[in-house]
């Protein structure tokens, strides 16, 4: 301990200094006293209180520690020399517990007064404990100072009870987690993230960046699981040995290191009656509300804002030091950029990049070399960007960001960065491209030169997709896309002919392409494929992110789980919207069938949920109009209870079979067109398709159920079953087409089965059967079903296969509870009505 | 009595990335709060100036929503209609602090207590 010392030391003329205390031996509170000492080095008597038992140190490296990159020595700041030369005695290992603000005193914890004239509060940040069972276990620890750092190092070093690799949770996938992860993974142990949110980084990432850093880590090893919600810590033998998530998952661990956030440690002000919201309330010259006492750092509020970062600290010390020292300058606040390595992962973000339409967005993708970039633009200012993977020119825009300059004129080229577009002639792409030598490589996927493509052109190649079947250039990520439009305007001036449709504006690719390519690169997320095949959007559209999931669903069943935000309102819903913004409910009659309790139960809930149309619908069932999104779990509940699932009447899915009464009633049925139909519905029903796909059984060639307008179609003949496609009542109506012919019922499943997955494997996402069909050919697909005996098989295994994961009923799920908050309002406002106000 | 000029109406994680909830205002117009994919958070009156579809319910991307009624794109910061589409629909201020939402009061509830938020 050290040594009190005597208060009213001299100064070099004789002068009593003032007495300066600072709380806390961090990096604000010794930043300050350096910019205090450089002003000023005989102004003040100073004593600094730290809490920790050492000198002061760089916080911001104790992840180098971690990983053993860097040993504490190396990441020290002040030695104890240093205290000695500039006269300041360092009071470690005594915390400040109280202050005294009538009498100018600060208590210790050991019973030490120390008067102050000016006290400096730099107490930081405390870790944010997430208040769930078991946070106080032995082995649970936060990731803050050194003292965190050698307790990872011993859990590290001891490893697991049998002697493998020691497991570690790590809850909180923010900077503070990952590095906490990285460091933990280089030392050995096995670990696993645990974070909230769906993305990694979600403060200083968009969700692209985070989806790329997510692979690069679990890529290293690590298992990262997001969108997982910590229930408790769970222990055995008095020490924590797990982590249980809220969806009752278990995650057995040695040591749980919680790194879910900071808050600013407030509580020393609070008490002696300081001004304190979140953090010590400072106004601009770091003077909390008693002029005697200043804070700067973690802890203090600033015009509203709280800062974690360490650049903004140094704003502050500066701004206060010139206080102090007599020359006040004032702070205006910080604005952040975050630049770091996570990893060894290159990661960049600055400024506003949430987006909003007046922001216009630049995204470049090059997912062959794993980066992601993405400037946000709004009135020729850029105000935003994320970078990913390479992060070189993260300076250059974030210099343009505070500076707010014009860059309309070097829009075009601000992605490429500032080598680039300040570049003169080649901010022209084309001029660029003009450029570039004869064997120079425009497609480094397919190994493309430029005369290449160039003679591809000339050969008679005049659009892009003409260019890209014909010599590969540009046809498997896409990222030279860019160049081989640049070559083919060089070459052909005016006369290139427009491709196909792509998908989206979101990309140059169509559906055909997305399909395939899905399939072939093996793309498993949204993200992913936006990454993999350059989107030009951060997070695509209305229009693509719908086709993704459906594309993904399809490719990976079981496998790819579905993305409800890229979910139609309907589809989100279990139920189809109304003009008004209400819902129709129609639950599943399987073939039309029903029986009195089916009818009992419908009528009571039409009653009891105010349904105010009842109709029957073309296809055989009953349809509940005017539900309110609040009573849809309530009325599925109800008809669950009676033994009815959802219709998915609201699903780009199996809709509908409609049969007539066949062969056991009609005097004219030459099949049990019934129950066929029942079957091919209990076959059928739950799986997601491009389009919505509606099925009839006829049970004669007088075709009561309309066989013949559908997307499958059976008409029951006395020989068997003659199985029509690709039919449509709709808009511009279409008469099936003659698939084949079958003696049987068990075929005709068969042949419905694959039929129904060639369709969902081919078409693309919103093409009904009919269009499908005309644009394919029916050859197309009789070919594709019976050239090979194995393809009908193969066929409607996969479909067997894929009905697996989707015949469980969506709405028992939110009868349960699940996803309940899609159908309840956030909260309801009733003003306050004032009598005659 | 001091009436606090923003309204707390919940903390962030009520709402899920790329999704929004609902605000019913007595006497007044639905509110849709909106968090995009990206977790910025803005507030809409629920109506498509369009055909009066509940924005809350559509697909949200980048900084706009899609209708679900009618595929208008409303932009989430001015609630205007985009593309060759018109219209406009009324943005209510929005902060986040700490965590919570907050909607600015006197665009929720006017000064005498009466909704003031109508569509257009």
């Amino acid at each position: 301990m050290n040594a009190p010392m005597s208060f009213e030391s001299q100064g070099q003329e004789g002068v009593t200094r003032e007495r300066l205390v600072v709380i806390g031996n961090g990096m604000a509170g010794c930043r300050a006293v350096e910019e205090i000492l450089g002003r000023d080095a005989d102004r003040f008597d100073i004593a600094i209180f730290g809490a920790e038992p050492r000198v002061n140190y760089n916080r911001i490296m104790l992840s180098p520690v971690l990983a053993g990159e860097k040993t504490f020595d190396e990441i020290v700041i002040n030695s104890a020399q240093w205290y000695e030369e500039n006269g300041i005695e360092l009071i470690s290992g005594d915390p400040v517990v109280e202050i005294d603000r009538k009498t100018q005193t600060v208590i210790a914890e050991s019973g030490r007064v120390e008067p102050y004239d000016r006290l400096l509060i730099a107490t930081g940040s405390d870790p944010f404990i997430i208040p769930v069972p078991g946070k106080d276990l032995p082995g649970v620890i936060t990731f803050r100072d050194l003292d965190d750092v050698d307790k990872m190092l011993a859990a590290a070093e001891r490893g697991g009870p049998n002697g493998e690799a020691g497991r570690a949770v790590v809850i909180g996938g923010g900077l503070l987690g990952l590095e906490a992860a990285h460091g933990l993974t280089l030392r050995g142990m096995k670990v696993t993230v645990v974070h909230l949110m769906p993305t990694l980084m979600e403060r200083q990432l968009d969700e692209a960046a985070g989806w790329l850093l997510k692979e690069e880590l679990e890529r290293r090893g690590q298992t990262i699981l997001t969108g997982a919600d910590t229930a408790e810590l769970y222990e055995e033998g008095g020490h924590v040995a797990g982590v249980r998530l809220k969806d009752g998952r278990d995650i057995p661990a040695d040591i749980v290191v919680m790194a879910v956030g900071i808050r600013p440690a407030t509580g020393l002000a609070k008490s002696a009656g300081l001004e304190v919201e979140r953090g010590i309330m400072v106004d601009d010259h770091m003077v909390t509300s008693d002029p005697a006492i200043m804070a700067v750092g973690e802890c203090v509020q600033h015009r509203g804002l709280c800062y974690g970062l360490v650049a903004p600290l140094w704003e502050m010390c500066r701004a206060l030091a010139d206080y102090a020292t007599g020359e006040p300058s004032g702070y205006e606040g910080s604005v952040t950029s975050t630049k770091l390595k996570v990893s060894g992962i290159d990661v960049f973000s600055a400024g506003d990049f949430s987006g909003g339409d007046a922001a216009e967005d630049i995204v470049m993708r090059d997912a062959s070399r794993g980066i992601y970039k993405r400037v946000v633009v709004k009135d020729n200012r850029l105000v935003g960007a994320v970078l990913y993977g390479d992060t070189a020119d993260g300076n250059w825009y974030f210099d343009l960001l505070k500076k707010g300059e014009d860059i309309a004129d070097i829009r075009e080229a601000l992605i490429f960065g500032q080598a680039f577009a300040s570049g003169g002639a080649l901010a022209d792409p084309n001029a660029a491209v003009a450029a570039l030598s004869d064997d120079a490589e425009i497609c480094g996927c397919n190994g493309v030169s430029k005369a290449k493509v160039v003679a591809t052109i000339n050969a008679g190649a005049h659009s892009l997709d003409a260019v890209r079947s014909q010599c590969k250039a540009s046809a498997s990520c896409g990222s030279c896309t860019g160049l081989v439009e640049s070559l083919l305007a060089l070459t052909l001036g005016g006369e290139v002919e427009a491709g196909p449709t792509t998908l989206c504006k979101c990309t140059s690719f169509t559906h055909g392409d997305v399909r395939r390519l899905i399939i072939e690169k093996e793309l498993k997320a949204i993200p992913q494929v936006m990454q993999e095949l350059h989107w030009t959007t951060p997070d695509g559209c209305a229009t693509c992110r719908p086709a993704l999931n459906y594309y993904l669903l399809c490719a990976w069943p079981g496998e790819y789980e579905d993305d409800q935000k890229s979910r139609f309102v309907n589809e989100r819903m279990h139920a189809n919207i109304q003009k008004d913004g209400t819902y129709s409910v129609v639950p599943r009659m399987w073939g039309g069938l029903t029986n009195p309790q089916e009818l009992r139960a419908i009528a009571d809930a039409a009653e009891k949920y105010g349904a105010r149309t009842v109709k029957v619908t073309g296809g055989q069932r009953i349809d509940l109009f005017g539900i309110r999104k609040e009573d849809l779990p309530a009325i599925w509940a109800d008809l669950n209870a009676a033994g009815m699932v959802s219709g998915h009447a609201y699903g780009k899915a199996l809709r509908t079979v409609k049969t007539c009464v066949g062969s056991e009633w009609c005097r004219f049925g030459t099949q049990d067109s019934t129950g066929l139909g029942v079957k091919i519905e209990r076959m059928t029903w739950g799986s997601w398709m491009p389009h919505k796909f509606k099925i009839a059984v006829s049970g004669c060639p007088r075709n009561c159920a309309e066989a013949t307008i559908k997307d499958f179609g059976v008409v029951c003949v006395d020989s068997g079953y003659e199985l029509h496609v690709a039919g449509n009542g709709g808009i511009k109506v279409r008469a099936t087409d003659l698939l084949c012919k079958v003696e049987t019922e068990e075929e005709a499943l068969q042949i419905c089965a694959a039929f129904i997955q060639f369709y969902r494997e081919d078409a693309y996402y919103l093409e009904r059967t009919a269009p499908w069909v005309e644009r394919v050919g029916l050859d197309y697909v009789k070919s594709a079903l019976f050239d090979d005996p194995e393809s009908v098989r193969k066929l409607a295994a996969r479909f067997r296969f894929s009905q697996q994961h989707s015949q469980d009923d969506p709405w028992a799920r939110r009868a349960s509870g699940e996803a309940a908050e899609l159908h309840q309002h956030l909260a309801e406002v009733r003003p306050f009505q004032l009598e005659n106000a | 009595m001091m009436i606090g000029e923003w309204l707390d109406v919940g903390p962030v994680d009520q709402i899920a990335p790329g999704s929004a909830r609902t605000l019913p205002v007595q006497g007044g117009e639905e509110i849709a709060i909106f968090r995009t994919i990206n977790n910025a958070f803005h507030a809409l009156v629920n109506k498509c100036p369009h055909k009066q579809g509940p924005l809350s319910q559509g697909i949200i991307h980048g900084g706009a929503v899609t209708c679900p009624l009618h595929n208008w794109n409303i932009s989430l910061t001015t609630g205007e209609a985009q593309g060759d589409d018109k219209g406009c629909v009324p943005v209510v201020p929005l902060k986040v602090d700490a965590g919570r939402i907050y909607l600015l009061r006197e665009a929720v509830i006017g000064p005498g207590g009466k909704p003031v938020a109508k569509a257009a």
